[in-house]
């Protein structure tokens, strides 16, 4: 069987909305911690955790539909070194995608403020109350988010100097109406 | 005579008390005072670490029992040092001004199935509202475990004023529950 030669129009959708819930997501959680209690600050919790809960039920969605499509391979002609480096990046990333949401619910849980995901379905509490664990977890959440910070940077960098430097069509097969332009 | 009349008095107590068992001491460190507000749908608990009780019960009459709860508002753990000083604060409780919650009985009965009503006046911030508070009892190790719930509507008290009256962050509907463990004797 011949690796696809590009990406499914569903693997492209489930990545931008990723990228979308993440870009909503992690200012709106930079901004909301330092606020004085109010009802704002409870309202913005919610929508935070609702996001970060859609962003987890999205990504295992990416998961699974990449079980079945698998995604084409990088473009020939890439150093090696690159090659490793993009299989890292996209691992790690997928890896923090879970974990971030993942560590966001626990915390809830951990400090006694269940997630309702929208308001209307409960979820279950990871774990029970302990404030410790919850002060702990605040910690590794922040420093996971962090981390995918800096990984998401790499990431647009890469593909942005793809798209500028080597004007191959890497960028182009998560932005189909990019057009690739010829090399100067 | 004196000395007969005494006598008289505490011959009646002890057969009250042989019969009726009426259970009147509170036992506060088996005892809890908690409540549940619903943020943004997010059914949220906290609890009131000081209160006072003076509970009378004899579930063979009920209607002869009675029941006075005094709550510090300033012990209240609300689930964040954040939320614990905003809830002490003038929108919420005002506690400077009223530092107590107080539940007076009226009149208790049996709903059945061991289940029991106690309406009262519910006083908060200067404001007394009748309220019922469902309950049920159960006996264990010679001890009364009353275990129960007094819905009230926060804004009737004008608990959690300004920017916080929207029932839509945090509901108009609180559970403040309490659970009672009583000895017989005091």
């Amino acid at each position: 069987m011949n690796p696809p030669a590009a990406y499914t129009r569903v693997a492209v959708v489930l990545h931008w909305l990723v990228a979308l819930a993440i870009f909503c997501a992690f200012p709106l959680g930079m901004y909301m911690h330092e606020l004085p209690l109010s009802p704002t600050k409870l309202q913005l919790y919610s929508y935070h955790k609702w996001l970060g809960i859609s962003a987890l039920l999205l990504v295992a969605m990416r998961l699974a539909w990449r079980m079945g499509h698998r995604p084409p391979p990088l473009l020939p002609g890439m150093p090696r070194w690159q090659e490793i480096a993009a299989h890292a990046t996209h691992h790690s990333l997928y890896l923090l995608l879970l974990a971030i949401p993942l560590s966001g619910w626990l915390m809830s849980s951990a400090l006694g403020f269940s997630v309702v995901w929208f308001g209307v379905i409960p979820l279950p509490d990871l774990v029970g109350k302990d404030k410790q664990l919850g002060e702990l977890l605040k910690d590794v959440h922040a420093t996971l988010n962090f981390t995918m910070l800096a990984l998401i940077l790499v990431h647009a960098a890469a593909a942005i100097k793809h798209h500028v430097f080597e004007h191959d069509g890497t960028l182009a097969r998560m932005l189909p109406f990019l057009k690739v332009g010829p090399r100067p | 005579m004196k000395r007969l009349l005494f006598a008289l008095v505490m011959s009646t107590q002890a057969v009250g008390t042989a019969v009726a068992a009426e259970f009147n001491a509170v036992l506060l460190d088996k005892s809890s005072v908690s409540f549940v507000s619903k943020q943004m749908g997010v059914p949220v608990e906290g609890r009131f670490k000081t209160f006072a009780a003076q509970i009378s019960l004899d579930t063979s009459k009920p209607e002869s029992g009675k029941a006075q709860i005094e709550i510090e508002l300033a012990s209240i753990d609300a689930g964040s040092s954040d939320a614990n000083d905003e809830a002490k604060g003038k929108a919420w409780f005002n506690i400077r001004e009223f530092p107590g919650a107080k539940f007076v009985s009226s009149g208790i009965r049996s709903i059945g199935n061991g289940r029991y009503e106690a309406a009262g006046k519910m006083t908060i911030k200067g404001k007394t509202r009748d309220v019922v508070a469902p309950f049920s009892t159960k006996t264990d190790g010679g001890q009364l475990l009353i275990d129960g719930a007094i819905p009230i509507l926060r804004l009737q008290y004008g608990i959690g004023g300004g920017a916080w009256a929207d029932t839509g962050t945090v509901a108009d509907e609180v559970q403040v529950r309490f659970r009672f463990t009583l000895a017989t004797k005091k």
